[in-house]
């Protein structure tokens, strides 16, 4: 009658407590909480909670529930699922991204690459002027006033936690790296020189 | 696209042709941009928008930043010793500058268009939104609230304030005749005094006037003044008294 000593793995009972009580905090909280909130909220370790959200991960996964979880803004947060977005349509608006003009998303991502940066530094980018635009984006809560310029005094923005998660990203590090958009200077350079060739050839 | 501000045919005084040839010309120095109307530009190009019947957003973009910098570089070239900084600027420079301002502005614009790709991947993710309630607020402990308490705090408040003495501001001249009556009906009593020990106890001010009336007595020729050294004693005595002698006045 021997039979073989089995190790059955199982979630901890500490990890399945922890984990609830993370849920609880995920459905109160209006905004995403970071590890270090989570931590202090559950006076739990790292690694503890790391377990805990582990759990959640597979049970708040995109097609297992009518609630997914998320890594964004540099915290967790819980949102509704994909499949969930017609009837949440009918009943919710999205204030904050709501008919945002190709204006407005670009000075937004002005302001996320070159923050904190005043209005005249936007408007010698965008050749215009960025009044009225970047008052919509602090009235849509996507920037922020931040401490003012050294120099002349003006005021001025940077993106919002909002702005991260409206756009799913898990912290401004997540934008594309700068080098990565559009050509550099030599090559429009030459690219007007090439255009110059070729009329007068 | 943006092919339609290079192909803006534009026909004016000085020049007749498409946008970007007039910008490569421009660049290569071989049209003086001082000649350009660029105000027939943005004419033409307001005309040509108009024709098209549709807005192009990305078109007028690109013509702002390049009808911007070729204001900048006329306006530039027109008031060369404005700014000797400025006046540097080689053409080439200029150039380059256009350039860079082109690539700084499309590098934003392709920024902007991640985030139109974020927004429209994540159209079917609705999550909640408001302020946060992190972190219980502090409730605030009222005092017990009686009416009488508060009329009573009014009361105080209600009664004018003092208004502020300015006596202290005041600097209260003694008239300097009062002080030439006292060293005239001392010097009756006695033939000499010392001055220090006379106005011993009296303000800064006073001793001023008090010696003002001193320096008055003198200048009648009814005393004589006499100190040793500077800062030693000031000595008066009825003029009458020291006539016969060689009296001096030393002062510091």
């Amino acid at each position: 009658m021997d039979r073989p000593l089995r190790l059955i793995p199982t979630e901890t009972t500490q990890s399945a407590e922890l984990a609830r009580t993370l849920e609880a905090l995920l459905v109160v909280a209006s905004q995403p909480l970071s590890l270090e909130e989570l931590q202090s909220a559950c006076e739990a370790d790292a690694e503890e909670i790391g377990d805990a959200l582990e759990l959640l991960w597979k049970r708040y996964a995109e097609g297992s529930s009518g609630i997914v979880l998320e890594h964004v803004a540099g915290g967790f947060a819980f949102r509704a699922s994909a499949d969930a977005a017609e009837a949440c349509a009918r009943l919710f608006e999205r204030p904050a991204e709501k008919g945002l003009s190709q204006a407005a998303l670009e000075t937004v991502a002005i302001v996320a690459y070159l923050g904190p940066v005043s209005r005249p530094e936007i408007a010698r980018i965008r050749g215009v002027n960025v009044d009225g635009v970047v008052a919509g984006l602090v009235e849509r809560g996507l920037i922020a006033e931040g401490g003012r310029d050294n120099e002349f005094g003006a005021i001025r923005y940077r993106t919002t936690p909002l702005f991260e998660r409206v756009f799913g990203l898990e912290s401004l590090a997540s934008l594309p790296r700068v080098d990565d958009l559009g050509a550099d200077v030599g090559e429009i350079r030459e690219r007007l020189e090439a255009v110059a060739e070729k009329r007068t050839a | 696209m943006t092919v339609s501000v290079h192909e803006l045919e534009l026909d004016l005084d000085a020049f007749q042709g498409p946008f970007d040839l007039l910008l490569s010309l421009v660049l290569r120095e071989e049209l003086p941009l001082r000649e350009i109307d660029l105000a027939e530009v943005v004419i033409a190009f307001v005309e040509h928008l108009d024709r098209k019947g549709e807005l192009d957003l990305d078109a007028c973009g690109e013509f702002l930043v390049l009808i911007s910098a070729l204001l900048e570089l006329k306006a530039r070239a027109m008031f060369p010793d404005e700014d000797a900084e400025l006046a540097e600027l080689e053409p080439e420079e200029a150039a380059e500058e256009l350039a860079r301002r082109l690539a700084e502005y499309r590098r934003a614009k392709e920024a902007a268009q991640f985030l139109r790709k974020r927004i429209e991947e994540r159209r079917t993710f609705f999550f909640r939104l408001g302020p946060a309630p992190l972190a219980p607020k502090v409730e605030r402990s009222l005092a017990p609230q009686e009416p009488e308490k508060l009329a009573a705090a009014l009361r105080v408040l209600a009664i004018e304030p003092p208004a502020p003495s300015l006596a202290h501001m005041a600097l209260r001249f003694p008239p300097v005749s009062q002080f030439l009556e006292r060293w005239r009906s001392l010097l009756r009593r006695r033939s000499r005094f010392d001055f220090d020990q006379e106005v011993e106890g009296l303000s800064r001010v006073e001793i001023a006037v008090a010696f003002l009336a001193l320096l008055e007595l003198r200048k009648q020729d009814e005393i004589a003044i006499a100190q040793a050294a500077p800062f030693a004693p000031i000595r008066i005595s009825r003029a009458d008294a020291e006539r016969s002698l060689s009296w001096t006045v030393r002062s510091a």
